[in-house]
C-alpha cells in the first residue's frame, strides 16, 4: 500500500525490511528521526549512544557478532566517529553494516555545512545517495547487500531535503539475516602486521565496487532530446535538474557517489557536446571527472555555498519562475529564540550581569548568543566549551579564571564534555564549568540520554549522577542551582569564580516543553506599578513585549517561571 | 496535471507540521504524486518556519521556489508578508490576522510593520484574511488554528467535506476529534 514517508522514516523502513536488528545512534538534525522511527519496530534493538563514536563502534560489534547493524548521525557526528570509520573500512564486516550521515546544506540547524562525501573517498567506503523516500528504502536495503557482498561498511548520505521531505513509498516485508561469528584475527585485529595485509584488499575492493557500479541499478542513464548538454548529478540536485529540464537533456544520475562508474561516465561524456555537473556543496563529482580528464562545468556555474534549488538550477539551465511582488516595507527577521519558560534564560542573565566571558557549546542554549542576552563568546562543536575554557584560562596564567565560564548541556556533557572536565581536573586549570541540566536532549526534539534515567524506547535505564561523576574525575567543588532563582545563581557563580580550585555548577531544571513539567499560571502586569524601565525586557523572553509604554505578557506563551518578576523593582509582574 | 504548490508558513511551535501531514494524507488518497518538505531543529524554536506541499502527476523538487506558490497559508500576518516573492501570478494567500512579535521587534531593534494587509493588497496579493485564533478558541482550543486555516483552504479545492473529515480523523488524537472537526467547519464557513 502506498504511503507518504519522511526520508528518515524511509531509511528506518529500509532497515526494518533488510533485517537489521541492531541500531545505535546519537541524535543530530537532520538525522534524528531515522533512529526514533526504528525504535518503533519491536524486531530491532535500538539505542541512543552517548556519542557517534560509541554508536559506530557498537554497531560494528553487532555486525561482527553476525547481526545486520546500523548507526545514524549528522555530518558533524561523522567527524566524531571518523576514527572507527577509517579502520572498519579495513576490517570489513561479518553481517552487513550501514552508516547513515545526514548533511545540512544551508545550515538549517548546524554549525558548518561540510560535505560528507569526502569521507567516503578518504575512508575508501562506498556511499549511496538517495534522492527521495522511495530510494531511501531501496538504497538502505541495497546497502546491506553491497556490505556483505564486498565485505565493507556502507555509507548512506542523506541531506536535509531528503531526510525531511515526505514522498510516496510502497513498503514491503522484512527478511531475517544472521551470520555466524568466527574468530579471524588477521581480518579483525588491526595491528600493523595485519593492517598492512588488509590495505591492498581495500584498494582492490574499491576497484571491484567501481566495476560493479557500471551496471548497478542505482546509477541510471536517462535519455534526453538534446545532446547539447549532458548532466551528471545525484541526490536532491537530481530533483532540481528534472524539475527544470524535464527530459530535455540526458542525465546520468549517480545513486552511488563513491566509487564512481568510470566507464559509464566516460561514455556519457563522449555522447554529449558539453558536460555539466550539478551537485550541492563541493565539486566532488566534478573533481573526479577532472581526474579522468573530462572537461566539464560545475562549480564555475553553481556555488559551493548553501543549498541548491530549482531556481538556482534554472538560472543556468532554463528559465526561473518570475518572482512574486516585493512589499514596500522592511519585514523584520524572525530568528529562533529560547522558549518562554526556558530554564537557561535565568542562568544566562546572571552570566551577562556579571560580565563574564562564556565558552558555549552545541544545543538549545546556543540561542543564549542571540540579543538581547548575547551571553556567549564562542561555539565550535560538541564538548569544545569545557576544553576551550581550560585552554583559555591556562594560557592566561590565572588572569581570566574569575571572569570566564563555560556552559554545556547535559546531553552534550555526556557526549564529549566529560573528557574536557578530566583535563580541567588533571591539568588543574582553575575553571568554572556550568552544566545546563534540563534533563533531556532539547534541540533535536527531546531525546533521552544517560542523565535522564530513560532509554530510547522509554524504559527505565541507569541514570548517571552528574555530581558523583564530577567529583570522581577530581572536581571537589560541585554545586547545584535552580536557574529560576536569580539570587541563588548569582551568589553561587560569584563564590565558585572566587574559589581557588576548579568547580562545576549544575544548573538544574527540566526543559519547559517536557510534557511532565507543570507550568504556573501566566504572570500579569500591574500597569499602574509598571514604570516602563524595561528591566524585564533584558532577558529576551518571547512572552514579554512593550505595548503603549508598558510591559505586556502574552498569556498563551508565559509559563509563569517568575524570572522576569525577580528583575522588576516595582513589583509590577505577578 | 501541472504541479500545485502550497506553502504553509508561520512561527515555530504553531502547528504547521500537523497541517502538512493532514494535507499529505488527503492528497495521497486522491492518487497524486506528493512531496512535503519540512524544517526541523533550531528553526522550530520560535523562528520563521515554512513547509512546502507539492502535488501533481509527477513531483520532482521537494521545495517551492520564488514565483511558484499557488497558495500560501500563513499562521501569522508578518509571515504572510515575508513570503510574497514566492507567489505565482494569481496565487491566493490565506492568512491568520494574529500578530506575534519577533525578537528584534520585542527588543526594539525593528518595528512590526503597520497595515500589512493593505500593503499586500496594494502590491497585488489576492488576500483572504481570517481571524483563525478566535475561531480556534471558539472551537475549544487556541491550538486548533492550523485546522481552522485548513478549513478555509478547503473552500478553494473541490475535495468533498467527507474526504477532509477522513483526513482529520487520521491525523488528530480521538479525544480532540470533535474539537478539530468544529474548528475545520468554522474555518470553512467563515
Amino acid at each position: 500500500m502506498k504511503k507518504l514517508m519522511l526520508g528518515n522514516e524511509a531509511v528506518a523502513r529500509g532497515l526494518y525490511e533488510a533485517g537489521c536488528s541492531f541500531v545505535s545512534s546519537y541524535p543530530g538534525t537532520p538525522s534524528t528521526e531515522i533512529t526514533e522511527e526504528v525504535a518503533k519496530y519491536d524486531e530491532i534493538y535500538a539505542e541512543w549512544a552517548p556519542n557517534e563514536k560509541v554508536a559506530m563502534e557498537s554497531a560494528f560489534g553487532a555486525c561482527l557478532a553476525g547481526h545486520r547493524s546500523f548507526c545514524g548521525m549528522k555530518h558533524v557526528g561523522l567527524n566524531v566517529a571518523a576514527d572507527p570509520l577509517f579502520t572498519i573500512a579495513y576490517t570489513g564486516v561479518n553481517a552487513g553494516m550501514v552508516i547513515a550521515v545526514a548533511d545540512d546544506a544551508g545550515m538549517h540547524s548546524s554549525q558548518n555545512e561540510q560535505d560528507s562525501r569526502h569521507y567516503a573517498m578518504a575512508a575508501k567506503i562506498p556511499m549511496l545517495e538517495p534522492s527521495d523516500s522511495a530510494e531511501a528504502i531501496a538504497f538502505t536495503k541495497l546497502a546491506y547487500e553491497i556490505s556483505e557482498k564486498f565485505d565493507t561498511p556502507v555509507l548512506i548520505k542523506m541531506c536535509t531535503r531528503v531526510s525531511h521531505s515526505q514522498s510516496v513509498v510502497e513498503p514491503s516485508d522484512r527478511v531475517e539475516v544472521t551470520k555466524a561469528y568466527e574468530k579471524n584475527g588477521a581480518k579483525y585485529i588491526m595491528m600493523p602486521g595485519n593492517a598492512k595485509k588488509r590495505h591492498p584488499i581495500v584498494e582492490e575492493r574499491t576497484k571491484a565496487l567501481s566495476e560493479y557500479a557500471e551496471c548497478a541499478p542505482f546509477n541510471r542513464l536517462e535519455m534526453g532530446t538534446s545532446d547539447e548538454i549532458g548532466i551528471i548529478t545525484s541526490s536532491t540536485s537530481y530533483q532540481y535538474v528534472k524539475e527544470v529540464c524535464g527530459d530535455k537533456y540526458p542525465v546520468l544520475k549517480l545513486g552511488m557517489v563513491w566509487p564512481m562508474p568510470v566507464k559509464s561516465i566516460l561514455d556519457f561524456a563522449a555522447s554529449v557536446k558539453r558536460v555539466i555537473v550539478v551537485e550541492e556543496l563541493d565539486g566532488f563529482i566534478e573533481a573526479h571527472l577532472n581526474s579522468l580528464g573530462i572537461k566539464c562545468d560545475g562549480k564555475n556555474l553553481f556555488s559551493c555555498i548553501d543549498e541548491l534549488s530549482q531556481n538556482k538550477v534554472a538560472a543556468v539551465l532554463g528559465e526561473a519562475a518570475a518572482a512574486g511582488p516585493v512589499l514596500d516595507d522592511v519585514i523584520p527577521p524572525r530568528p529562533p529564540v529560547m522558549c518562554a519558560g526556558c530554564p537557561h534564560r535565568g542562568l544566562f542573565y546572571t552570566l551577562v550581569k556579571n560580565k563574564l566571558t562564556v565558552m558555549g557549546d552545541i544545543g538549545c542554549y546556543t540561542l543564549g548568543a542571540v540579543a538581547p542576552l548575547a551571553a556567549i563568546d564562542s561555539t565550535i562543536c560538541m564538548g569544545a566549551s569545557v576544553s576551550g575554557l581550560h585552554g583559555f584560562n591556562k594560557s592566561n596564567g590565572g588572569a581570566s579564571d574569575a571572569k570566564t565560564v563555560c556552559v554545556i548541556g547535559d546531553s552534550t556533557f555526556m557526549h564529549s564534555g566529560i573528557t574536557g572536565l578530566v583535563n580541567v581536573a588533571y591539568n588543574s586549570s582553575n575553571s568554572t564549568v556550568i552544566i545546563l541540566d534540563n534533563s533531556i536532549t532539547g534541540m533535536t526534539g527531546h531525546q533521552q540520554n544517560p542523565t535522564t534515567g530513560k532509554n530510547l524506547k522509554g524504559d527505565v535505564a541507569s541514570k548517571i549522577d552528574l555530581e558523583t561523576l564530577c567529583r570522581a574525575v577530581g572536581i571537589n567543588r560541585v554545586r547545584v542551582v535552580d536557574p529560576y532563582n536569580l539570587a541563588e545563581c548569582d551568589s553561587v557563580i560569584k563564590e565558585e569564580l572566587a574559589a581557588a580550585e576548579p568547580s562545576v555548577i549544575i544548573s538544574r531544571r527540566p526543559c519547559a516543553l517536557l510534557k511532565y513539567v507543570k507550568h504556573n499560571a501566566p504572570l500579569k502586569v500591574d500597569a499602574d506599578k509598571c514604570k516602563s524601565c524595561k528591566m524585564c525586557m533584558k532577558i529576551g523572553c518571547p512572552a514579554i513585549s512593550m505595548e503603549n509604554g508598558k510591559a505586556k505578557i502574552d498569556n498563551t506563551l508565559c509559563t509563569g517561571c517568575g524570572v522576569c518578576s525577580q528583575l522588576c523593582k516595582f513589583d509590577a509582574l505577578k | 496535471m501541472e504541479t500545485k504548490n502550497i506553502m504553509i508558513v508561520g512561527v515555530g511551535g504553531q502547528g504547521s507540521l500537523l497541517a502538512s501531514k493532514l494535507l499529505g494524507r488527503l492528497l495521497l488518497t486522491k492518487g497524486y504524486d506528493i512531496k512535503v518538505s519540512e524544517v526541523h531543529g533550531m528553526s522550530q524554536r520560535g523562528g520563521s518556519v515554512v513547509t512546502y506541499v507539492r502535488f501533481g502527476d509527477k513531483v520532482y523538487s521537494p521545495i517551492i521556489d520564488k514565483g511558484e506558490a499557488d497558495f500560501v497559508i500563513s499562521f501569522e500576518l508578518l509571515e504572510a508578508a515575508r513570503y510574497t516573492e514566492y507567489l505565482k501570478k494569481g496565487a491566493k494567500v490565506i492568512t491568520n490576522t494574529q500578530k506575534i512579535n519577533p525578537m528584534p521587534v520585542i527588543t526594539g531593534a525593528a518595528k512590526y510593520p503597520e497595515d500589512l494587509e493593505g500593503k499586500m493588497v496594494a502590491a497585488g496579493v489576492d488576500l483572504d484574511v481570517i481571524d483563525a485564533l478566535s475561531l480556534a478558541e471558539e472551537a475549544g482550543s487556541s491550538k486548533a488554528v492550523n485546522i481552522v486555516l485548513l478549513g478555509r483552504l478547503s473552500k478553494y479545492f473541490d475535495f468533498t467535506l467527507e474526504e477532509w473529515m477522513t483526513a482529520i480523523e487520521q491525523s488528530v488524537p480521538a479525544k480532540f476529534l470533535e474539537l478539530n472537526k468544529k474548528a475545520f467547519e468554522l474555518g470553512r464557513n467563515a
